[in-house]
């Protein structure tokens, strides 16, 4: 008897022997490495490592070339990896002010205490194909320019300084919440709405960004600081009690500097949106600020009236692996539910049919 | 048996954490208890809920059952077993009376389930209120307050509109009644083998992080009226295998004039029946 879905182990076995033939290629064409596409392909690896939670170059490049550079595919690779690690505490709160930096920009101001760093960017390139990338030529040089860029100090802490923006202080002894170990509760507060705007989808985060400035939720931001580099990451062993660094990564960081919110008691301030990804997921950092503070309606008793704002319809539906699951999901077999609508329909389809026959 | 994971792949930690989500739904029928879902290596909305809670309660001495539409050997039942054998490498069954454990998807075996035997459902919305109000907040304030005009007048309106409900699966039910609770999307057929069964019904929604529970012998009623009492899927023939006149029909359409043929969705149940020398 022949039935569609009924495949089987050797089916599936077969199935996935031939993915992994594709995913190869013409066997005649060398194959690519892990190195290849961790020193190539960053961008692809950032993202990886951003959206699957885990900050691990070499793993997030090995996801890549498993996922055939399907790049939802490899974060999901890199998310069921990383939800086997064992949680030994959370680091210190990254030094961002400290970043070795590789790009600094600040929209706000022509010129900032320290300047502004383009550093490697697509900004100002035109985008007209290389061709003669596709023949691999030598090797590019480094500008002359390029120089090692310390410490700067973050641009709206000049605001900040002249209570132009509101502060940001941390929350003292408030314990920060993990969405990895907690189900998912509203209202939700800005530590767990970051935490899942940072490992949430970047085409739908910029989508809802986009949104903001079209009007559904608008914000009036500018981009106070955009800053990319190396930050440490510090952990307090117990055993020691005091902080030790134990690597460093790499961060793209974005501070929005939004429409002023004041009070009778309370002179008028800027307000802020925050992003930050690994890697430099630049787009990603800024449409996770201007999200973020979109999501801040509530606290500042702005209308809620946008998707952008509303922190159920965008914490549910941010996570990437989760949605191209469940989207995906349609393609198991349904047929038990679907005779059961079928039998519904043409219940009703014989009902008219005999109500008209009695007419 | 696949090392370099814990057994049944979950670690202890997060199976512990499971068990306790579970502990609470079984002393609460019916209510959607939240846990912190764990990403699995199989895609959500596959059966990622079930699997955990699948991983949390199986033991080495457990025999395993795995069907999706009541078949052992569909593909994502093929996939889901292989997944227990390899991690778990408990022994696996496609015969309902010899397993321990079920994890099932969108079907209820048809041979009735007997005490001891733990059946695990794949939610893939637990919430039976979610399409008459899409936000969690409002829908767990509607279950506090036992809130369900909304479900009945739902149902009004299909009889009003259609002359009949036209819910055709996922049917809403009232456990121990209490909690309105969605039976994940089994055919209308299979409702009243929820009530009073001396099994352990277990239901596990990954996505959507909640776990809940039908403890054996507690009262299930699919939601109705008087004047129009809840009614199952019927056919006009048996099963052309074993000629099973009482279970779910898979319709099979054979040939290109669109030829039907209709035969039992369970697959070991009719491989019983026929081994039993029915037809």
């Amino acid at each position: 008897m022949y039935v569609a879905v009924k495949g089987g182990e050797a089916a599936i076995e077969a199935a996935h022997e031939l993915l992994a033939a594709d995913r190869r290629g013409d066997p005649k064409t060398p194959a690519l490495t892990v190195d290849q596409i961790e020193q190539q392909l960053g961008r692809a690896v950032d993202r990886v490592m951003a959206e699957g939670a885990l900050y691990d170059r070499r793993l997030a490049a090995l996801a890549v070339k498993q996922a055939a550079g399907d790049l939802v595919e490899a974060i999901f690779l890199l998310r069921a990896y990383r939800t086997t690690l064992p949680r030994f505490g959370a680091s210190e709160p990254i030094e961002t002010a400290k970043m070795a930096i590789a790009r600094r920009i600040s929209a706000i101001f022509k010129d900032v205490p320290g300047g502004q760093f383009l550093g490697p960017t697509f900004d100002y390139t035109h985008r007209l194909l290389d061709f003669a990338l596709e023949a691999d030529g030598t090797a590019p040089r480094l500008p002359d320019s390029a120089e090692e860029v310390g410490a700067l100090m973050p641009v709206t802490e000049i605001l900040q300084r002249d209570g132009l923006i509101e502060a940001e202080a941390p929350a003292e002894d408030a314990e920060v919440g993990d969405i990895t170990r907690t189900p998912p509760t509203y209202p939700a507060e800005r530590d767990v709405r970051l935490q899942a705007l940072a490992r949430g989808d970047e085409g739908f985060l910029l989508a809802l960004a986009y949104s903001t400035q079209r009007g559904y939720g608008r914000n009036h931001p500018f981009a106070g600081e955009i800053r990319s580099g190396v930050v440490e990451v510090e952990f307090v062993p117990p055993e020691l009690g005091f902080a030790i660094t134990i690597g460093e990564i790499e961060a793209t960081e974005c501070q929005m500097v939004n429409q002023f919110k004041g009070s009778a008691e309370r002179p008028p301030q800027f307000t802020r949106g925050y992003g930050l990804t690994f890697g430099r997921g630049e787009r990603k950092a800024m449409a996770m600020a201007l999200v973020d503070r979109a999501l801040r309606a509530r606290e500042f008793e702005e209308e809620v009236n946008a998707p952008a704002q509303d922190e159920e319809f965008v914490l549910s539906h941010a996570d990437n692996v989760e949605a191209s699951g469940f989207v995906q999901h349609l393609k198991l077999p349904h047929y038990v539910d679907f005779q059961a609508e079928l039998d519904v329909v043409r219940r009703l389809r014989d009902e008219i049919e005999a109500r008209k026959a009695a007419e | 048996m696949s090392t370099g994971y814990n057994f049944a792949y979950l670690d202890e930690q997060s199976k512990r954490m499971i068990r306790r989500a579970v502990l609470k739904a079984v002393a609460v029928p019916g209510y959607q208890v939240p846990f912190a879902g764990r990403e699995m290596p199989l895609p959500y909305g596959w059966g990622t809920g079930g699997i955990q809670v699948t991983a949390s309660v199986i033991g080495r001495n457990d025999v395993l059952k795995v069907i999706d539409q009541g078949a052992d050997d569909t593909t994502n039942a093929v996939s889901i077993r292989k997944f227990f054998a390899k991690t778990a490498g408990v022994a696996t069954t496609t015969r309902t009376t010899e397993a321990s454990l079920i994890q099932t998807r969108h079907r209820i075996p048809e041979t009735p389930l007997k005490a001891g035997q733990i059946i695990v459902f794949q939610v893939p919305i637990p919430e039976p209120l979610r399409w008459l109000e899409p936000r969690e907040t409002v829908t767990r304030r509607m279950h506090a307050l036992g809130d369900y005009g909304a479900m009945y007048l739902k149902l009004y309106e299909d009889i009003a509109r259609f002359g009949r409900v036209t819910t055709a699966y996922d049917f809403p039910t009232l456990v121990n009644g209490r909690y309105l609770m969605s039976p994940s999307p089994i055919p209308r057929l299979d409702n009243p083998k929820l009530h009073c069964s001396p099994a352990l019904q277990l239901f596990g929604a990954g996505r959507e992080k909640r776990i809940y529970a039908i403890p054996p012998h507690t009262p299930v009623n699919s939601l109705d009226f008087e004047d129009h009492p809840f009614a199952t899927e019927r056919w006009s023939q048996n099963c052309a295998r074993c000629g099973a006149h009482d279970s779910y029909l898979d319709e099979l359409v054979i040939d290109d004039r669109g030829t039907r043929r209709f035969v039992c969705s369970d697959s070991d149940y009719c491989d019983g029946r026929l081994a039993g020398g029915a037809r």
